[in-house]
């Protein structure tokens, strides 16, 4: 059943946000991240919020899905807290024996708690809702203008998009050589480090040959279809700004100032 | 001049030791010479180190001569101006349906060849709908190609080869990998390609019961081929496909063996519709 | 030395919606010493099954005895259940990883903690048993043909001398002489050795000839367990679920439809030809009587 695991974890329905086009989603996601680190105070923050439920509303992704992100970065997140409330001078709280929790430090940690929950919903609102190969869509585009430069920006893309489609198949791969070397009586969990490096290796040797018979047969495939890089070539789902784009463009740039104007205001107050 | 034509093919590599002394050369193709009519359809057979798969990629330019000239609709593959117009017109499928299907969903990847020769976007749209239809694939156009049999991802390469429009579509043992139930698929949409849409079609197998249905058979033997004919033809010679170590249909080996016992059935039984009419023969001539 | 089969399922994703049963209540037992075909298309869950069979996948429900003892508890060894039960995947050529051959199918016996001396006694006895000649021994895996790599692969396993061996789809991908030579190379071994083989296939053509018991599995279930003849009598159903019966059985039914009053209890071809052949010879004699 590894054949189910999608990078990015896509979620399929039909809503505003899975059809804006790549580029907007990319751009406001990173304009969304950079907001979480302008703002400051609890006006900014409660901007943020309802703009994330306002997207996720829109989205018609069940919130469970978002959450299911955090579960990776719920050690980070204690960490952050932790350090931050202990090990930020100033102000003491409490002190427990050595250990004093300041009234910088709780401000600090909840803020760095905000920032981290909202950011990792944020990118998973992109991911839920764009397929990969959107994504990388959306990406080539948008630094297509690197090409000047001579970035290889079409090719990075197709590598990107390769591998995407060769990861189920790899980890799929993986599993039945493990397998099969499990039934050779090989044993992937017991031992120390160097016992278990090497335990690896029958399982990295066939992986890696694999990988590159597969490549090779790729590329092979690819030529005979005529590919030959990224020039002459059209699209058949070239992306196209409509108007909903430009109302998402607009509706961002508003988020930002309103979330940069209400911090100011709350703060004269 | 047919479609593809091949005069004195020799297609020889060289052995190399680990430290890359030569140790010999082996030719993988020794001296071919064939002639396919456009609206054929032609099978190659042979096992495996026949040299029918090295043979097989000549006709799509990916690999080129040593000595001999291959011709793609009069094009001669050792042009290098004309490598895409050969590779257009002479498609080709491999063997691992899940090594040549590079798109993430299913109408993506039969796209990819029209996007490559630089079709516009709305005939790209057209030619991979008419395309996924001519295999029996178009409803599931939006499936990922992880989620499909083996047999469903060989149709959907097919289908990117016939959306590139060829004259001519090469097929290198594309049911090898594949269960019975997909192989038949497999055939079946070969079988529709060459009799609707009058697409040559060159089928490399090792599955004898896949061959019945061709104009002509090519048998290859270390390099070499060692018989042509009409199935019909090739079939009548039991004794030497088995010697090759060929897979002979069961009902044609059957026949064989009562004729050895004074039978009076004829060459070349293929099914058993002419089995049962050479027996049912037997029977009133008894 | 015996394997039962009781009452086993399996449910991959059991606590979702989207729960697949790949086995239905599989109810077997593979006594000592039997050449066994398993038999289903894609996704029949014969694959799954065999995984049970040495531990690499759990039973949902029921259980597996291994010679009495319930492999799935606690204090079973699984790892002597694997040398015991020997399992060779798919392509598992695909599995080769070292230098040369004989290095490879010591890769197995090395693991059973065996003194040297005895894995290269093993290894080089296994090569021997699937017919692999000294000159390969040394060379690398990865530069020989598609049919010799594969024997190297099931070295690897039989040198772990297993009391049942089970190989999943043994000729896939392999031309029709490689096919042959792998599957009476096996047969030979079982003769010789007297192990349990298990031959899991989806072509009923490859298997007929050579098994004494031939096991159909669909969407999960058993749904044929029995000699292969037996098993051929029902050859509409198993066309329902995408198998066939051997080519000569279809012959023969069609002469019978055809009022040609042959047998179609044939699975080989030359059972089909003294059919026939008595056949013409009643007419014969019933000719000779008419007159």
């Amino acid at each position: 059943m590894l054949r189910d695991i999608t990078l990015g974890q896509y979620y399929q329905t039909d809503s505003v946000i899975h059809r804006l086009d790549p580029r907007v989603k990319l751009a406001a996601t990173i304009i969304f991240i950079i907001s979480l680190f302008l703002f400051d105070g609890i006006a900014g923050y409660v901007v943020a919020a309802a703009f994330l439920v306002l997207v996720i509303k829109l989205s018609r992704v069940p919130f469970k899905f978002m959450v299911k992100g955090m579960k990776a970065i719920v050690f980070l997140l204690m960490i952050t807290v932790v350090f931050n409330m202990f090990l930020t001078p100033g102000e003491p709280l409490v002190t427990l024996w050595k250990l004093k929790i300041t009234k910088e430090g709780v401000k600090t940690a909840v803020t760095m708690a905000i920032r981290l929950v909202f950011l990792v919903i944020g990118s998973s609102v992109m991911t839920l809702t764009t397929t990969p190969n959107h994504l990388t869509d959306g990406m080539e585009k948008m630094m297509s203008p690197l090409k000047k430069i001579k970035l290889p920006v079409h090719e990075i893309a197709m590598m990107m998009s390769i591998a995407l489609r060769f990861i189920p198949i790899l980890m799929e791969e993986t599993d039945k050589i493990m397998k099969a070397q499990i039934a050779r009586g090989a044993d992937f969990e017991s031992g120390n480090l160097i016992k278990k490096a090497k335990s690896m290796v029958p399982l990295l040797v066939p992986l890696f040959i694999s990988a590159f018979r597969r490549a090779n047969d790729l590329a092979m495939a690819m030529e005979a279809r005529c590919y030959r890089g990224g020039e002459h070539r059209t699209k058949m789902k070239p992306l196209h700004y409509e108007r909903r784009d430009y109302i998402a463009y607009l509706v961002v740039i508003g988020y930002l100032i309103v979330g940069i104007a209400a911090g100011k205001i709350v703060g004269m107050l | 001049m047919g479609i593809i034509k091949i005069k004195d093919l020799v297609f020889e590599y060289i052995r190399r030791d680990e430290e890359g002394n030569v140790e010999g050369i082996t030719k993988a193709v020794d001296d071919v010479n064939l002639d396919i009519k456009q609206g054929d359809f032609v099978a190659i057979l042979g096992h495996n180190g026949s040299g029918k798969s090295t043979l097989a990629k000549h006709m799509n330019a990916i690999l080129y001569p040593s000595e001999g000239t291959v011709w793609v609709d009069g094009k001669n593959t050792m042009n290098e101006e004309d490598v895409w117009d050969i590779r257009q017109t002479a498609g080709m499928v491999f063997q691992n349906p899940d090594n040549q299907i590079i798109g993430q969903i299913v109408e993506e990847d039969v796209g990819f060849g029209p996007e490559n020769m630089g079709v516009a976007t709305k005939e790209i749209w057209e030619r991979v709908e008419e395309s996924l239809k001519a295999v029996g694939m178009y409803e599931f156009r939006k499936h990922s190609p992880n989620k499909l049999s083996g047999g469903q991802k060989q149709r959907v390469s097919i289908a990117g080869v016939i959306a590139m429009h060829p004259k001519c579509i090469i097929l290198d043992e594309p049911t090898a990998m594949l269960d019975p139930k997909g192989r038949k698929e497999v055939i079946r949409a070969i079988r529709a390609l060459n009799d609707v849409e009058k697409i040559t079609v060159i089928l490399i197998t090792h599955y004898m019961e896949e061959v019945i249905y061709a104009d002509k058979v090519y048998v290859m033997d270390k390099g070499k081929v060692t018989m042509q004919g009409t199935p019909k033809e090739v079939f009548s010679r039991v004794e030497e496909l088995k010697e090759l170590r060929l897979d002979v249909p069961q009902v044609t080996l059957l026949a064989h063996e009562l004729r050895k016992e004074g039978f009076p059935i004829p060459q070349g039984i293929l099914t058993k519709e002419d089995f049962r009419e050479a027996i049912l023969k037997c029977q009133e001539e008894f | 030395m015996s394997i039962i089969v009781d009452h086993v399922s399996h449910v991959y994703g059991a606590d979702t919606a989207m729960a697949v049963h790949a086995l239905k209540d599989v109810s077997l037992v593979i006594p000592d010493g039997q050449f066994i075909g398993l038999i289903g298309h894609t996704g029949s869950g014969k694959s799954t099954l065999v995984q049970h069979l040495n531990g690499l996948m759990k039973a949902t429900s029921g259980n597996i005895y291994f010679n009495g003892e319930d492999i799935d508890s606690d204090d079973f060894n699984k790892k002597m259940l694997r040398s015991k039960v020997g399992l060779v995947f798919q392509y598992p050529e695909h599995q080769l990883f070292e230098t040369d051959v004989f290095s490879d199918v010591c890769f197995g016996p090395k693991n059973l903690g065996l003194s040297q001396k005895e894995v290269q006694l093993r290894a080089y006895e296994a090569l021997k048993q699937v017919g692999l000649e000294d000159e390969y021994f040394y060379q690398s895996p990865f530069d020989l043909s598609g049919g010799q790599k594969r024997r190297v692969a099931i070295a690897g396993v039989l040198a772990m001398k297993p009391d049942v061996l089970i190989l999943d789809e043994p000729t896939a991908g392999l031309d029709p002489k490689g096919r042959d030579e792998i599957l009476d190379q096996i047969a030979k071994l079982q003769k010789e050795t007297g192990i349990t083989v298990i031959l899991v296939s989806h072509s009923m053509d490859d298997v007929a000839k050579y098994v004494d018991r031939i096991i159909v599995m669909n969407k999960g279930s058993v749904m044929y367990d029995d000699e292969p003849r037996e098993v051929f009598h029902h050859y509409m159903e198993l066309e329902q679920i995408g198998l066939a019966a051997p080519q000569v059985t279809y012959i023969m039914k069609d002469l019978q439809n055809q009022g040609i009053l042959v047998s179609d209890d044939v699975t080989t071809i030359d059972e089909a030809k003294e059919e026939i052949k008595n056949y013409f010879a009643r007419l014969a004699q019933s000719k000779r009587h008419g007159i």
